[in-house]
């Protein structure tokens, strides 16, 4: 029993990525896969995003290094893609969807409401960076149930802006509303 | 896998049939009106209450009134419940035996339903997205089959030109011509992709497919490689789809595990495999070299056509680029001839359109409709007209490269030519109405903006066009613009529509120009210098034949 707990612990190990970082182990997993052809670039992309949250300079050099792009191709790639961000999250995220159909159903006026609320909370959190931050999409595809706001990544349906800033009031660090 | 697995796997699934079953829509709108919980609850209430025998509860796709979500339906009684909350479930299923069902009652006869002729959407609502065998069992993979033994690729091609079939993306270019055209190319490889890059804000028919009935795709690509002579394909999804994503890679494994993909399909020489490519965001991605490039791992520009990626696309070699509605009406071709499917529509456009119907609207949803029907069908008997007795005042299809059609063109039947006369175009089906309460310009402005913020910037009419117009726009939306601004605009709409590149900035002029052909007078009442009766009412509607 000794003998296998070691075994694993050694082989834990042997598998750590020589940065220390075993995020890292992913994205080479996700790049290996692809066999490190260079189409596969927007993947790999989706995949570093995923794993460290957004893409650093230092992770696009990475990137361009293993999949042998010049830097400049792999960053003309990141920055086309509104998907790809560069700055690190902020702990709560509110998307709120700008549609036809949202816009058609107030998108705007939440979209307004929303920001007044963040910046209210923000300007009590201040952090180093933003407690909230607050996107806007292309359209979710939710179009029924519009207008759609995204809290913390759930998909919520005909949000009133009293919905939505009780919801966000929620978020505040201390938990006081 | 041979004719006798797949009949072994219906017999099967028909075997595992209970007499009763409960579906659950588990399609993107409903579950984020938790009808995950719903499906939790009604299968624990299944349990408990020692039906397992009689009663079976099924994850569905999409069942249309995604509005009134989540819904539930109980097979065969045909009984529809809506809004349903984990609440109300177990009650469900106490209904089953007589108990009073506290969920509301939907009516299954009402227009949104009984006018809809379902062929793309057939299997939405019916079979398990998540399981092939699902699929198998409404007669998925025999067309398939069909064409693999039956057919030689001359032969399906002929068969999907002679069903009229036209391209469901938007432009609605005939599939058997691009297809012929394909087969015909030379190449070392040939590639096929389907064009699930939905971008059109307020379009969600490719979306709801997609979750819905994956394998009705897939299937539609694998006939189409046959056809053309393709070897490998990729379906390019938007990233703001995750549940689409996950959906295709399970039915993609499934269907490599089953043999349907992969290399000898049903035993023939025929090899097959697809890949998923993840978009990032980025509008232009479907016009189809744009997508291309993306899929090279580029940025996501267009360049000139010709050639045309039917003789050079993909890494330079012959490709077909269908959307996800095209290929799903494939295996219906195929399954009940090309005769049939001809007979549906109008002479010039042939089977139904997926509309997804949204915006000021009672019953918002996925509607499908055979070709020829009016607008008015689809918006006031289908849809129920505007909410609250408002009055529908216009019908915006094509999303930004499409048009606003006023109120009093509603009797146009719906078909590529008409709507492209009244100056908007069918696109990918995305049909949002708008009543008196919106404004035109704002309506103009805000897809102005879209287009300003996704062109890609390659061209300079549509990068810097874009950008004049979206700011001439605001100028007359504020109150400040004059006549000269309004002349400027047009004239600068035809520069930017006729000198752009790429099909993004040839028509995003398009809901600038239909709202001053019909809403001129909204632009005139917004300009600092008041104009005199002088001005030519150009507002006025054109009849359609």
């Amino acid at each position: 029993m000794i003998e296998i707990e070691q075994r694993r612990a050694a082989l834990g190990k042997e598998e750590d990525h020589p940065s220390g970082d075993n995020r890292f182990r992913m994205l080479d997993a996700s790049m290996k896969r692809h066999r490190h052809q260079p189409d596969a670039l927007i993947e790999v992309l989706h995949t570093a995003q995923e794993v460290f949250g957004y893409l650093q300079e230092d992770i696009l050099q990475y990137v361009a290094h293993r999949l042998k792009l010049p830097p400049s191709r792999v960053y003309g790639v990141a920055t086309f893609y509104h998907f790809f961000t560069f700055k690190p999250k902020a702990p709560h995220t509110c998307v709120v969807c700008l549609g036809t159909a949202c816009y058609v159903k107030g998108g705007q006026g939440l979209l307004a409401a929303v920001r007044e609320q963040a910046e209210r909370i923000n300007h009590e959190v201040r952090g180093e960076g933003p407690w909230i931050s607050v996107e806007t999409a292309r359209c979710l595809g939710a179009c029924g149930l519009a207008p759609v706001v995204v809290f913390d990544g759930e998909v919520c349906g005909n949000v009133e802006i009293s919905d939505a800033v009780e919801r966000m009031k929620g978020w505040r660090p201390d938990g006081s509303v | 896998m041979d004719l006798s697995d797949l009949q072994e796997i219906v017999s099967q699934e028909r075997e595992m049939q209970r007499p009763t079953r409960i579906n659950v829509c588990i399609a993107a709108g409903c579950l984020s009106s938790h009808s995950h919980l719903v499906r939790q609850r009604l299968e624990e209430s299944v349990r408990e209450s020692g039906l397992g025998e009689e009663v079976q509860v099924c994850g569905v796709g999409c069942m249309s009134l995604c509005c009134e979500g989540p819904l539930v339906r109980v097979d065969p009684a045909l009984e529809l419940y809506e809004r349903v909350t984990p609440d109300q479930a177990p009650s469900i299923v106490a209904g089953l035996r007589g108990g009073a069902v506290l969920a509301r009652r939907g009516d299954l006869q009402r227009p949104f339903f009984t006018r809809q002729q379902r062929l793309v959407l057939e299997n939405c609502g019916v079979v398990e997205p998540e399981r092939i065998e699902s699929y198998i069992a409404a007669g998925g993979y025999l067309s398939l089959y069909q064409v693999l033994r039956e057919m030689n690729p001359g032969d399906v091609v002929e068969a999907v030109t002679r069903s009229g079939l036209r391209g469901r993306g938007g432009a609605g270019y005939p599939t058997g011509l691009k297809w012929g055209t394909v087969a015909k190319s030379q190449g070392q490889h040939k590639y096929v992709i389907c064009n699930a890059d939905e971008g059109d804000p307020g379009a969600f028919m490719d979306r709801s497919v997609l979750e819905s009935d994956p394998h009705r795709v897939l299937e539609g690509m694998a006939i189409a490689a046959y056809a053309v002579g393709a070897d490998q394909g990729f379906i390019y999804v938007r990233g703001e789809y995750p549940l689409a994503i996950r959906r295709l890679e399970t039915g993609i494994r499934q269907a490599r595990s089953l043999g349907f993909l992969g290399t000898q399909i049903f035993e023939s020489p025929f090899n097959f495999r697809v890949d998923l490519r993840i978009g990032a965001g980025a509008f232009v991605c479907g016009e189809e070299t744009a997508l291309i490039a993306s899929i090279e791992g580029r940025r996501g520009t267009p360049r000139p056509r010709p050639p045309y990626p039917a003789a050079s696309g993909l890494w330079g070699e012959p490709t077909l680029i269908n959307n996800v509605e095209t290929f799903a009406n494939i295996p219906s071709i195929i399954r009940y001839g090309a005769d049939w499917f001809a007979s549906i529509g109008t002479p010039k456009s042939k089977g139904t359109k997926v509309f997804a119907l949204a915006g000021k609207i009672r019953n918002t949803g996925l509607v499908e409709v055979p070709m020829g029907t009016t607008l008015r069908e689809i918006v006031e008997e289908i849809g129920g007209g505007a909410p609250d007795g408002a009055r529908i005042k216009a019908v915006q299809t094509g999303g930004p490269s499409g048009g606003c059609i006023p109120a009093s063109a509603l009797d146009t039947p719906v078909d590529y030519e008409s709507l492209a006369h009244l100056g908007s175009i069918m696109g990918s089906g995305g049909m949002i109405v708008m009543d008196e309460s919106t404004n035109m310009v704002d309506v103009a402005r805000f897809f102005m903006e879209f287009c300003m913020d996704e062109s890609c910037g390659k061209c300079i009419p549509c990068r810097a066009g874009t950008v004049q117009l979206h700011r001439l726009l605001s100028k007359i939306r504020e109150g400040n613009g004059t006549l000269e601004d309004l002349a400027l605009l047009e004239s600068l709409c035809d520069v930017v529509k006729y000198a752009s590149l790429c099909g993004l900035g040839q028509s995003a002029p398009n809901p600038v120009l239909s709202t001053l052909r019909y809403f001129r007078e909204e632009y005139l009442a917004l300009l600092s210098e008041r104009p005199g009766p002088a001005v030519p009412a150009e507002g006025a509607v054109p009849a359609v034949s």
